[in-house]
């Protein structure tokens, strides 16, 4: 039901434009439309990242995959469990390039006997980073719509993506390694009967929303060609605040322009918005030094205390009157 | 404040920076003018139309040019029958660019703002416009 949910937001999402943009408006959805988006996007991710730099971490939170530091003579695990700066660097550099969380996926089978079995599984691992470094490249080989001339660096990736140089226009490997790793992500929501009990629309949704994306993109380049020197005029006047609507791009330009458009309006309320938070992650960017350093809840209020040296200063005639032992009696030499 | 609020806050700076930089770059710099291709041709006699109509070369003519150097290259096979029965040489220099004769207008100008860069020109040297308007080998 979420998935079928999913996918008639996505079908409602191809729809709109591609009816939209048939029955004309090119200035609404090829200028209004992505401005918004952009604008909503920019507001949106920024007050999601100021909200959460307003909550206080006080404390460290030692999840930690290995030997914390201890004892000089105890080898302690500086990039599992850092206790300095660059240690705690190296952890992020790993979450945030290498996926390290995803990489020590395990999976338990109920095997004959019965068994309980554990195993590493790598498959996750292997797909999302896939995915994430062929959308990465994928959003890097656009920035030659987004400027003019062209950066040889565009050009460089571009070179090196269609290396192989299958069929024509030549086969890039990342909308090859994108399209499959979507597919493997889905499939694995859908086909893995437990992964699919704790999957919602929230879960869905993006994933078809990148896979429309990425097959319209495909389609155009590959299939159903449309006037890509309007796209690049009607790109870079966008983003030199100069907009034009060149004529006869074609509505499957547009269809895909409104689904990026949705995908970027949708990120900063969403899961998508892990693009920032993963920056943010408590037990992964800050080092485990609770035992080195001592560190005080940074809104501790001054709480009035009562010792019991007070107490019993205070109401030391009625105790000693009822017999009770005295600590300062006791401290001092008994007089007779 | 949090301690921490200011790196974040320079962090998140970073980040809006980085994800606008094209709209920096164009702003700053400013872009140079993306112009469409001139369909310059020359008038050559007994030719009065492309192979295929001007839709479908649009979209299209890197597929046809394939399909003829691997029909030259491979089969030998030069002669070619448009839909409506008119021949041509399988040829980029002798039959594109005979009425085509501007490289730099009609190809180079999309190619190049598109960051295309097509291998023809590996192996043939390409036309280059002459004075007098004719077609020139370089």
């Amino acid at each position: 039901m979420t998935f079928g949910f999913s996918l008639f937001v996505v079908a409602l999402l191809i729809a709109i434009p591609a009816l939209g943009a048939a029955a004309g408006g090119h200035a609404f959805w090829g200028v209004v439309i992505p401005y918004a988006a952009l604008a909503i996007f920019l507001a949106g991710f920024t007050a999601r990242i100021l909200g959460w730099a307003r909550v206080p971490v006080p404390f460290r939170i030692p999840t930690a995959g290995g030997q914390q530091k201890s004892l000089d003579w105890i080898k302690s695990s500086r990039l599992d469990n850092p206790h300095s700066a660059w240690g705690t660097i190296g952890r992020m550099a790993l979450e945030i390039l290498c996926f390290r969380s995803l990489f020590r996926n395990t999976r338990v089978e109920l095997r004959e006997g019965p068994k309980l079995a554990y195993g590493s599984s790598k498959w996750l691992w292997a797909a999302a980073l896939a995915f994430h470094y062929a959308f990465l490249v994928v959003f890097l080989r656009h920035f030659k719509y987004f400027v003019e001339p062209t950066p040889a660096w565009v050009t460089a990736i571009q070179g090196l993506d269609g290396f192989f140089q299958v069929g024509l226009p030549v086969l890039y490997v990342t909308d090859a390694l994108l399209l499959g790793a979507v597919a493997f992500l889905l499939g694995r929501r859908l086909l893995d009967a437990r992964v699919r009990y704790i999957s919602h629309a929230a879960d869905y949704f993006p994933l078809l929303l990148i896979a429309a994306i990425a097959v319209t993109g495909v389609l155009m380049r590959y299939f159903f060609k449309v006037d890509l020197l309007g796209v690049k005029q009607l790109a870079v006047g966008l983003l030199s605040l100069q907009p034009v609507v060149p004529e006869g791009v074609g509505a499957m330009f547009f269809v895909h322009l409104f689904l990026v458009s949705s995908l970027i309006v949708y990120l900063p309320f969403s899961k998508l918005m892990h693009l920032g938070g993963v920056f943010l992650s408590p037990t992964r960017n800050l080092p485990n030094d609770n035992r080195m350093r001592r560190h005080v809840n940074p809104w501790n209020y001054p709480v009035k205390v009562h010792t019991y040296e007070e107490y019993e200063e205070e109401f030391h005639e009625v105790m000693k009157a009822a017999g009770l032992p005295l600590d300062k009696e006791k401290s001092c030499p008994k007089a007779s | 404040m949090p301690p921490d609020f200011r790196k974040i806050v320079f962090g998140l700076v970073i980040f809006l920076i980085l994800v606008t930089l094209p709209l920096w770059t164009n702003l700053l710099r400013g872009t140079a003018p993306l112009e469409d291709p001139e369909i310059s041709t020359r008038d050559v006699p007994g030719k009065d139309r492309c192979v295929r109509e001007a839709e479908y070369m649009k979209a299209n003519h890197m597929d046809l040019l394939n399909e003829w150097r691997e029909t030259v290259v491979r089969d030998g096979e030069r002669g070619f029958v448009t839909v409506d029965g008119r021949h041509f040489d399988r040829s980029l220099d002798r039959t594109c660019m005979d009425c085509h004769n501007k490289q730099e207008v009609f190809c180079d100008r999309c190619h190049n703002a598109l960051a295309v860069s097509p291998y023809c020109w590996d192996c043939h040297i390409g036309a280059r416009e002459t004075k007098d308007g004719s077609t020139a080998l370089r």
